[in-house]
């Protein structure tokens, strides 16, 4: 994830604040991440993290009591005759940016399916809704090709399920139905905002296999928001983790699970449950996320850090880089920072998370 | 062991929509809940747990079935002694913290409303007193007290919610989906409380929930509902280690593991009712060894036990 001319998406020095009764809230501090075409990345975060607003941005999605204080994200793609064309969507007026870049080239894929779809509509007749808005094609081929991404998205039966509305289905059955609605007019980048938190592990399962598919076939570049590490394990090329408004720890996804940097990351991994060992507690990261209406000094995380140094209350730390791909924002990989480690029990299961992998290979 | 503290019998419970169309949420469920201990209901939306937990501390009347608890029986009409011990003695957290909490009272009368109702409070201070320590055992503050609910976040909400079902001093929480509304980082201090909370008051848990890895970490016993119907119960080393029905198998095959590489080359098993053959109201109990019980034709049982 260099600074690249490949990228199809860059957001560089995103900033972000939002008014409200109590004053500003500063929910984005200065985020910047870009991906490249058919590669996956997951963006990691607590609820009010800014991980969402984040990716509401890039679809000009912001409520209006947001404030963009700074920041670009550049938009990469070839227009209908061809042309490859760079774009700053920030930038972008509203309404180009809904006639030319939404739906036809990012799309998004809401967490709740029951309340991103239409309940007077059909779902055939939602879907067939995108294509002849985005597409000119007659109705005939709008309805083939609804009928096809039903198939896509593994709808059996696709023909009767075409006129069923969306209280008819379930839960899992509806997030098929937005993700071919997300597809219909064959963008390039998915946006997908939490999909399988509504929504139960077997399901969970079988949408995340149904994306990655997809994505396979049609080449897509995915954006995933969640707060479920297992999740991110399963899909992800890339990670991004986000702790107040900052990205905190960047690397692929191999380096973030092996090898994290972060106390933040650290603390993450050991708050999931293991299911091969039977401690007695769970650890837990004390505390809870700083209220963004104060600026937080230094390091945000500090506070709720048990390996944070003097610097932290005093100043944000940069970023380190690790590896090529691998890069933190902690004090403790400053050359002059105590060597700290991370604690004992984590490193155990980290090693007991490798020697797995060498029972599959 | 000693005599179980909540014992439920083939409960039933449906639910008549029209004169033609009734809705089976739970059609036949047994098990029992000993003092101390978690037991954690697992299946998914729609296989029946939520409705279990209400029909047990009667929010709904069961249609059928034997539900008795402390050795009396509360499936049917209760007279007011039986009443006022089931209302004292088993309590409820809620899934949602933020609809769960009446948002125009004060977090001390949001506690308090228990000992209120059963005239428990004594004098003011006495109540004072009470709700203060109950905070500071849920980890909040006693100045909080006179705060809103919405001036808390999620977790705190949720320790709300935990104190005011504890003010009773109940032998039986029942605790539904009471994590999941929350963070990761946060699941984890509150299941921690309710653990430490088990062991200083020995109440028992009936916990409910669709996240089996913590439904591992935190219960004793499981038992596993599909369609209203108790497909497998056993021990959490049973049923993690040695699952025996298929549907208990695609439960557990969908956790996704925090491990990328093992992540990639695993797929998760598929399972459909409508084709697996499989028709529970067939199903009577096999017992698979120790506790552990799988719903299964004879035929079902001997081809899954191979």
């Amino acid at each position: 994830m260099s600074e690249s001319t490949k990228a199809i998406l860059a957001v560089k020095d995103l900033d972000i604040s939002f008014r409200t009764n109590a004053g500003l809230v500063h929910a984005i501090r200065g985020v910047t991440f870009d991906m490249e075409k058919g590669e996956t990345v997951a963006i990691v975060g607590e609820s009010g993290s800014g991980k969402s607003v984040s990716c509401k941005a890039i679809m000009g999605l912001l409520d209006s009591n947001a404030i963009v204080n700074k920041g670009e994200i550049w938009y990469t793609y070839t227009d209908e005759n061809g042309q490859t064309q760079k774009v700053d969507l920030l930038k972008m007026p509203k309404k180009q940016l809904r006639q030319k870049i939404n739906g036809q080239h990012i799309a998004m894929v809401f967490q709740d399916p029951m309340t991103s779809l239409d309940p007077t509509m059909t779902i055939g007749k939602q879907i067939m809704e995108s294509i002849l808005l985005h597409k000119k094609t007659d109705k005939a081929a709008a309805r083939a090709r609804a009928l096809e991404l039903l198939n896509l998205v593994g709808i059996t039966d696709a023909e009767k399920r075409f006129r069923h509305y969306p209280h008819q289905l379930s839960g899992g059955m509806r997030q098929r139905v937005v993700i071919a609605i997300a597809l219909a007019a064959d963008p390039d980048v998915l946006i997908c905002d939490e999909p399988t938190t509504a929504l139960d592990v077997t399901i969970q399962a079988k949408i995340l296999e149904l994306i990655k598919d997809i994505q396979r076939k049609m080449g897509l570049s995915v954006i995933y928001i969640t707060h479920d590490l297992g999740v991110v394990a399963k899909v992800a090329d890339y990670v991004d983790v986000m702790y107040a408004g900052k990205i905190i720890e960047v690397g692929n996804v191999n380096e973030i699970f092996y090898e994290p940097a972060h106390p933040y990351t650290w603390g993450l991994l050991s708050a999931m449950p293991d299911l091969d060992t039977n401690d007695e507690r769970l650890y837990s990261i004390p505390g809870s996320p700083p209220n963004l209406l104060h600026e937080p000094q230094g390091d945000a995380f500090a506070d709720r850090n048990s390996f944070a140094l003097v610097i932290d209350k005093k100043q944000a730390p940069p970023f380190f880089q690790i590896s090529p791909t691998h890069k933190a924002a902690t004090w403790l990989l400053h050359p002059d920072a105590p060597k700290i480690e991370m604690p004992k029990e984590l490193r155990a299961r980290l090693e007991s998370a490798r020697k797995e992998v060498e029972k599959y290979l | 062991m000693s005599e179980p503290l909540l014992q439920v019998k083939n409960l039933v419970q449906h639910f008549p929509v029209s004169r033609t169309y009734t809705v089976k949420a739970v059609n036949g469920v047994s098990f029992c809940i000993y003092p101390g201990e978690t037991y954690g209901l697992v299946g998914e939306s729609g296989s029946g747990k939520t409705t279990i937990g209400r029909s047990v501390i009667r929010l709904y009347n069961p249609t059928a079935g034997s539900v008795r608890f402390q050795g009396r029986e509360i499936s049917g009409k209760l007279d007011s002694a039986t009443r006022e011990m089931l209302r004292a003695d088993m309590q409820m957290i809620f899934q949602d913290p933020m609809a769960s909490l009446n948002p125009r009272k004060k977090v001390a009368d949001i506690i308090g409303e228990g000992l209120d109702i059963h005239h428990l409070a004594g004098t003011r201070q006495q109540r004072a007193d009470r709700i203060s320590e109950l905070l500071k055992r849920v980890g909040l503050s006693p100045e909080h007290a006179v705060r809103y609910p919405h001036q808390f976040s999620g977790g705190q909400r949720q320790r709300v919610g935990i104190a005011r079902a504890l003010i009773m001093n109940p032998k039986l929480i029942i605790a539904d989906e009471c994590i999941s509304a929350l963070d990761v980082s946060i699941q984890a201090q509150v299941v921690n409380l309710m653990k430490d909370i088990q062991e200083e008051t020995g109440c028992a848990y009936l916990f409910i929930a669709h996240d089996l890895s913590m439904v591992k970490y935190i219960s004793d016993r499981i038992g596993v509902l599909h369609l209203g119907y108790m497909v497998e119960s056993g021990t959490k080393e049973e049923i993690f280690s040695h699952p025996i029905h298929p549907y208990t198998k695609s439960l557990l095959s969908a956790i996704p593991y925090p491990n990328p590489e093992v992540e990639k080359r695993r797929h998760s098993l598929t399972y459909d009712y409508a084709s697996s053959g499989i028709d529970y109201s067939q199903g009577t109990e096999h017992l698979v060894g120790g506790t552990h019980t799988v719903l299964a034709t004879d035929e079902e049982f001997a081809e899954w036990n191979q």
